[in-house]
C-alpha cells in the first residue's frame, strides 16, 4: 500500500471519528468492570442486542438514535436485575466464586449469541436513516456522515457520564463503591443499591451505543465476539476507574486500527485491538490513567 | 419473527398450491431420496431461498407426472446457513442418517468446497450449484457444475475488454478472500497480466468486513481505470454503498465483474439507482430467449409469492429446475440412479434444458457458457417490477445476446 | 489397578464398536464427542486444579489443527506425527501463556486467553500457505487400516487419545503436582510463602493442558477434508470447554468426563434432530444453570448426597 500524507490524515481522521465511537461502546464496561469490578465479559453482546432492539424499532420507521433512546430504560431494568442475579450468587459467596462469575457471563453473552439467531437469523442488519449514505465533502477527503453522527452522539454521551460520576452524589458514590465499601457504608449509603443503580446505568447505554453500532455498520449476531477485544483494550488500556481516561485510550485505539487498516490491509484488522490489549497488558497492566 | 411468520404463510400457500394438484399415483412403493443443504439464511440467503422454490418446484411437477422410474421423488434440504464449516456435518447426515440416493450441492462455492473431497471419496454423484471451480483441485470426476460459466477467463472477458474499449489501462483487483472471490480473482489476475494491464491496486478482505469505506477510499486513491470486484451477496451490497459514500473518481471506466449477490431481488430493490453504471455478470436478463422458460417464471412467480420470497427469481431459479430436469433426463436415459451411470450419460450427452441446451466439459464445468456481462441503468428506488423491463440491464456481451452499448465512464453512466 | 483394567475394557469395547457394522455416523458423531471429553479434561488441568480460567481453548485446538495441515503438506507425515507435532506446538503455546500468567491473575489472564484467539486466527488469515481465510481442500488416504473406513480410524484414535488424557489428568491430580496447584488455587500468595514452587507448577499445568488440547485439535483437517480458520479457531469450543467441567465438575477428573459425554452427547443429538444453532444454546444454559445451583457439578452434587445419605 503506497504511503502518503493524504491517506495518512484520512486515516487518522477517519481514526478519530471510530475512536469516539469505541469510547462510547466502552463506557459501559469501564463503569462495570473497571469501577465496580463485575467481571462482564457479556457487556459486548448485550451492547449487540440493543443494536438489533434498534433495528427492530426501526422497522416501524424508528430513527435509530431515538430507538436507542426509548430502549434506555429497559436496559437499565434488565442491568440492574442482571446484577441482583450477579451478586446474590456469586459477589456473596466471595472469592472462590471467582471462576464461576467468569464463566456466568461467558455463559450468558452466548446466550444472548445464540436467542439474537433464533429470533433474527445470522443475516447481517442495517439501520436506515437520512444521514446515512452519504458523506461530508471536503476538497478530496470524504467523512461519512454516519460516522459523524456516531462521534458527536458518543462524545455527548462520554462527557455527560464523566461529568456525572464526578460531580453529583450518586456519581462520587459508584466511583467510591469500587475503592472502599466500607467509607460508603459510613457515609449511609448502600453499597449493593449503588452497585446495582450502576451497573443498570452501564446497561442502559448500552442501548444507545448499540445504535450507533448499528449506524455505523451493519450488525450480525457474532459480533460481540470481536468486541470483547475492543471494549476490553479501551477500559484496560484506560486504567481501571478512569473516566476520562476511556476517551483518550479509545481515540488511541481508534487511530491505530484505522492506520493498520489503511496501509496493512482489512486482514490485519482485527487483530489491532487484541493485539494492543496484550502489550498494554505485558507493559503496563495499570493502564495510561489507572488507580 | 420474518422467520416464523413467512414460514406459515409458506406453509400455508404451499397447501394451496398442492392442493389444487389431482393426486398422483406410483408405481412402487419406496421413494427416490434427493438430500442437499441449501444457504437459506446467512449471505446467500436471499438466493438459496429462491432456488429452493424451483428445486421444490420440479419435484412437485415430477411427481405430478408419475415421479422418476415409477418411484416418488423425496426431497431433503437442510439449511447450512451460507456457513462452510457446517456442510461437511448436514452431508454426512444425508448419507449416513437420511440415506439420500443422490445429492444436489449447496448453492455457491463457498458451502460447496467442504463437501468436495467427501463426495469424492464416498464415490457419489454431486450437481453443483453455481459454484466457481471449486473442482480445479479435488477433480471429482463425479461432478457437474450447473451454471452458465466454466472459468475466469470467459467469466471477465466481456468486463475487461469494454473497459479496455472504453480506454481503460490500468486496473484495481478487490476480491474477498473465500473460495469464489479468490478463484475468480486469481483467474483474472493471470488474464490481466496476458493482456499487459496495468495493475494500481490488488487487495483481498476478510469475509467478515462490513465497513469497505478504506477499501474503496484506497481503490480511489490508485486511480485506477478498471475496478473489478469479486464478492459475495453482503459485502457486494457494502460495497456499492461505499461506492455512494465515498466515490471511486471520475477516471473510472467500468465497474463490477463478479459482484454476486447484485442479481438476487431484495438486495437490488434495495440498492435501487445506486446500482446504476456498474457492469457485472449475470446469467439470466428478461429479453434472453430460453426454450420455456418465460412458462417457468409465470408459475415460478405465484409460489414464491405464496412464501414471501423473491418474486422475480430470475439470477438462480430457472438454472436449479434445470438442475432437476438433468437429473431426470439422466434417470429415465439409464433407468437407473447409480451415480456411476448418470454421471457417464451427464458427460457424454448434450441435455436440453429451461435455460437452454447444457453440455459439461472434462473436468465437469458447462462447455458452452452463455454468461452476460450486462450494465445496469436507469434503475428506480424501491421498485420490483421495474426489472421485468430488459431496458434495466443492458447486455452488452456476448453478441450473441447484446442489447445496447456500454456508457463510459462510469460516473456518466452513475447518473443514466 | 483397577482403574488401568478399567482404560483397557473401554479399548477394547472401543475395537470391538469399530470393527462392528454399525452406522457410520456414530463414529462421525462420536468423534466429536470424544474430543470433547479430551478439550474438557484437558481445559479442567488449568481451569479447575489451578484456578486459572483459559477462555483461550480455540487458540490452541486451532494451533493443533493447523500445526497437523503444515506438517502433513510438508512432511506428508502420518497422522500419528501430525498429532505429536500439533501436541508440541500447542504445548509450547501454553508454556508461554504459563509465562504470562506471572504478571496476570483472574480476569485478566481469561482475557489475554481470548486475545490470543483472535491474534492466532488473524495471523492464519494473512497466511496463504494454509489457505488464508478461504481455507483448503483436503484429501485424506482412502482406507483408515486396520479399519474400514478413515472415520472409524479417527474414531479410534480419539479413543486412546481421551483415555490417555484421562491418566494424564488422574496422573496430576494425584501426585505433587495436584496438591501444589490446589494451594495455590485456593491462595497463590499463600502458597508462595509456604514454599511451593507456583511458578514451575503453572508452567506444567499450562504447558500440559496446551499440548493435550492440540492434540484434539489434530486429526480435525483430515476429519473433515477441509480446513478454514474462522471454524477452527471458533469460540464456541471456548464455551463448552468451560461447561463441560463446570457441570462435571472441577474438582476431580472424572467430572470433565461425565461433563463432556453427558453434553457432547445432548449437542450431537440436538444437532441431526433439531438444528446445529440450538446446540449452543444448550451449553449456555446448561452453564449458567449449573454455576449458579450446583457449582460443583454432578461430582459436587454426588458427593454431597452420599455425605447427606449416610
Amino acid at each position: 500500500m503506497a504511503f502518503s500524507f493524504d491517506l495518512l490524515l484520512e486515516a487518522i481522521i477517519f481514526g478519530l471519528l471510530l475512536g469516539c465511537f469505541y469510547a462510547a461502546v466502552s463506557i459501559g464496561l469501564s463503569i462495570a468492570f473497571g469501577l465496580l469490578d463485575v467481571p462482564h465479559v457479556a457487556h459486548p453482546a448485550v451492547l449487540i442486542l440493543g443494536s438489533y432492539g434498534v433495528y427492530l424499532l426501526g422497522q416501524y420507521g424508528v430513527d435509530p438514535i431515538l430507538a436507542g433512546l426509548m430502549l434506555t430504560p429497559f436496559f437499565f431494568l434488565f442491568g440492574a436485575a442482571l446484577y441482583r442475579m450477579y451478586y446474590e450468587t456469586f459477589e456473596k459467596r466471595g472469592n472462590s466464586a471467582a471462576v464461576s462469575g467468569l464463566a456466568f457471563f461467558f455463559g450468558i453473552a452466548f446466550i444472548i449469541e445464540v436467542l439474537l439467531v433464533v429470533a433474527f437469523g445470522v443475516d447481517q442488519r442495517s439501520a436506515e436513516a437520512a444521514y446515512i449514505g452519504g458523506s461530508l465533502k471536503i476538497d478530496d477527503l470524504r467523512i461519512p456522515y454516519r460516522l459523524l453522527v456516531a462521534f458527536g452522539v458518543a462524545l455527548f454521551l462520554t462527557i455527560t457520564l464523566t461529568v456525572y460520576l464526578s460531580k453529583t452524589f450518586t456519581g462520587r458514590a459508584i466511583k467510591a463503591v469500587g475503592q472502599d465499601e466500607a467509607a460508603l457504608r459510613l457515609m449511609g449509603a448502600d453499597p449493593v443499591r449503588i452497585k446495582q443503580f450502576a451497573f443498570g446505568l452501564a446497561t442502559a447505554v448500552n442501548a444507545l451505543a448499540g445504535a450507533m453500532l448499528i449506524i455505523v455498520a451493519p450488525v450480525e449476531p457474532t459480533m460481540d465476539r470481536i468486541y470483547i477485544g475492543r471494549t476490553f483494550c479501551v477500559v484496560v488500556l484506560a486504567g481501571l476507574g478512569s473516566m476520562s481516561g476511556t476517551l483518550a485510550a479509545a481515540l488511541i485505539l481508534g487511530v491505530t486500527e484505522s492506520i493498520v487498516l489503511m496501509f496493512f490491509g482489512a486482514s490485519w484488522a482485527p487483530a489491532v485491538a487484541f493485539g494492543l490489549l496484550l502489550v498494554v497488558l505485558a507493559v503496563r497492566p495499570k493502564g495510561l490513567f489507572g488507580r | 419473527m420474518d422467520k416464523t411468520r413467512r414460514k406459515v404463510v409458506g406453509a400455508a400457500g404451499a397447501t394451496v398450491v398442492a392442493a389444487a394438484m389431482p393426486a398422483p399415483v406410483f408405481a412402487q412403493a419406496n421413494p427416490i431420496k434427493i438430500g442437499m443443504s441449501m444457504p437459506q439464511t446467512g449471505g446467500l440467503g436471499g438466493g438459496g431461498q429462491a432456488a429452493l422454490v424451483a428445486l421444490r418446484m420440479w419435484v412437485d411437477d415430477v411427481n405430478g407426472r408419475g415421479g422418476l422410474l415409477g418411484r416418488r421423488v423425496e426431497f431433503t434440504a437442510y439449511d447450512d446457513q451460507s456457513n462452510p464449516a457446517n456442510t461437511p456435518g448436514i452431508y454426512s447426515k444425508l448419507l449416513d442418517v437420511d440415506k439420500v440416493d443422490l445429492l444436489i450441492a449447496p448453492y455457491a462455492t463457498v458451502p460447496t468446497a467442504p463437501i468436495m473431497p467427501l463426495v469424492k471419496q464416498r464415490g457419489k454423484l454431486l450437481m453443483g450449484n453455481f459454484s466457481f471451480q471449486v473442482n480445479a483441485d479435488v477433480k471429482h470426476d463425479m461432478w457437474f457444475n450447473n451454471a452458465p460459466w466454466n472459468d475466469s477467463e470467459g467469466w471477465s472477458k466481456g468486463f475487461v475488454e469494454a473497459g479496455v474499449a472504453a480506454g481503460a489501462k490500468s486496473i484495481a483487483v478487490v476480491a474477498s478472500d473465500q473460495d469464489f472471490a479468490q478463484n475468480l480473482a486469481d483467474g483474472v489476475r493471470a488474464y490481466i497480466a496476458k493482456l499487459k494491464l496495468n495493475k494500481v491496486y490488488d487487495q483481498n478482505y476478510p469475509p467478515t468486513t462490513k465497513d469497505f469505506s478504506t477499501i474503496i477510499r484506497a481503490v480511489r486513491a490508485s486511480k485506477a481505470e478498471m475496478v473489478f470486484i469479486a464478492s459475495y451477496p453482503p459485502d457486494s451490497a457494502g460495497i456499492v454503498n461505499a461506492i455512494h459514500e465515498i466515490g471511486v473518481g471520475d477516471q473510472v471506466r467500468v465497474l463490477g465483474g463478479g459482484m454476486v449477490g447484485l442479481g438476487f431481488t431484495p438486495i437490488m430493490i434495495n440498492l435501487g439507482s445506486k446500482l446504476n453504471g456498474i457492469l457485472n455478470f449475470n446469467t439470466y436478463v428478461p429479453g434472453m430467449k430460453m426454450p420455456g422458460v418465460d412458462d417457468f417464471f409465470r408459475r415460478y412467480s405465484e409460489r414464491a409469492k405464496a412464501q414471501k420470497v423473491d418474486e422475480l427469481g430470475f439470477y438462480l431459479p430457472p438454472f436449479n429446475y434445470a438442475i432437476g430436469q438433468m437429473l431426470e433426463q439422466a434417470i429415465k436415459a439409464t433407468n437407473s440412479i447409480e451415480d456411476r451411470r448418470l454421471a457417464d450419460y451427464l458427460r457424454k450427452n448434450e441435455m436440453q434444458t429451461i435455460v437452454g441446451p447444457v453440455r459439461f466439459d472434462a473436468g465437469g464445468e458447462r462447455a458452452n457458457q452463455r454468461i452476460i456481462t450486462a450494465q445496469f441503468r436507469g434503475v428506480k428506488d424501491k421498485d420490483q417490477e421495474q426489472f421485468r423491463s430488459p431496458d434495466r440491464q443492458i447486455v452488452i456481451f456476448p453478441p450473441a445476446d447484446k442489447s445496447g452499448d456500454l456508457i463510459a465512464p462510469y460516473e456518466k453512466a452513475q447518473k443514466s | 489397578m483397577r482403574f488401568w483394567i478399567a482404560c483397557l475394557a473401554v479399548v477394547l469395547a472401543a475395537t470391538g464398536l469399530v470393527m462392528s457394522g454399525v452406522n457410520e455416523y456414530l463414529f462421525f458423531a462420536g468423534f466429536v464427542v470424544l474430543q470433547a471429553v479430551v478439550l474438557a479434561t484437558a481445559w479442567n488441568i488449568l481451569g479447575g486444579y489451578a484456578g486459572y480460567v483459559n477462555f483461550g481453548v480455540p487458540a490452541f485446538v486451532g494451533a493443533g489443527a493447523y500445526s497437523a495441515l503444515v506438517v502433513h503438506m510438508s512432511l506428508e507425515a502420518p497422522l500419528i506425527v501430525q498429532i505429536l507435532a500439533a501436541a508440541l506446538i500447542s504445548g509450547t503455546l501454553g508454556f508461554l501463556v504459563g509465562v504470562i500468567s506471572v504478571r496476570l491473575r483472574g480476569i485478566f489472564f481469561s482475557i489475554a486467553t481470548v486475545a490470543l484467539v483472535f491474534i492466532l486466527e488473524t495471523v492464519v488469515i494473512n497466511w496463504r500457505y494454509v489457505g488464508g481465510a478461504t481455507g483448503l481442500q483436503l484429501t485424506r488416504p482412502g482406507e483408515g487400516w486396520p479399519f474400514d473406513s478413515y472415520t472409524r480410524m479417527l474414531f479410534w484414535v480419539m479413543v486412546i487419545m481421551a483415555v490417555a488424557a484421562i491418566a494424564i489428568a488422574r496422573y496430576i491430580q494425584d501426585s505433587h503436582i495436584g496438591r501444589g496447584l490446589r494451594a495455590l488455587r485456593d491462595s497463590e500468595e499463600a502458597a508462595e510463602c509456604t514454599g511451593v514452587p507456583t511458578l514451575r507448577l503453572k508452567l506444567i499445568a499450562c504447558a500440559v493442558s496446551g499440548a493435550l488440547l492440540g492434540a484434539a485439535g489434530a486429526p480435525m483437517p483430515m476429519y473433515l477434508s477441509y480446513i478454514e480458520p474462522y471454524s477452527s479457531f471458533n469460540l464456541v469450543y471456548a464455551v463448552s470447554a468451560l461447561a463441560m467441567p463446570i457441570i462435571g465438575g472441577m474438582s476431580h477428573w472424572v467430572g470433565p468426563l461425565i461433563g463432556a459425554l453427558l453434553l457432547a452427547s445432548i449437542q450431537q443429538l440436538v444437532t441431526v434432530t433439531i438444528s446445529s444453532e440450538l446446540n449452543v444454546l444448550v451449553v449456555g444454559v446448561l452453564l449458567v444453570f449449573f454455576v449458579i445451583a450446583a457449582p460443583d457439578g454432578i461430582v459436587g452434587l454426588y458427593r454431597k448426597w452420599k455425605a447427606s445419605s449416610k
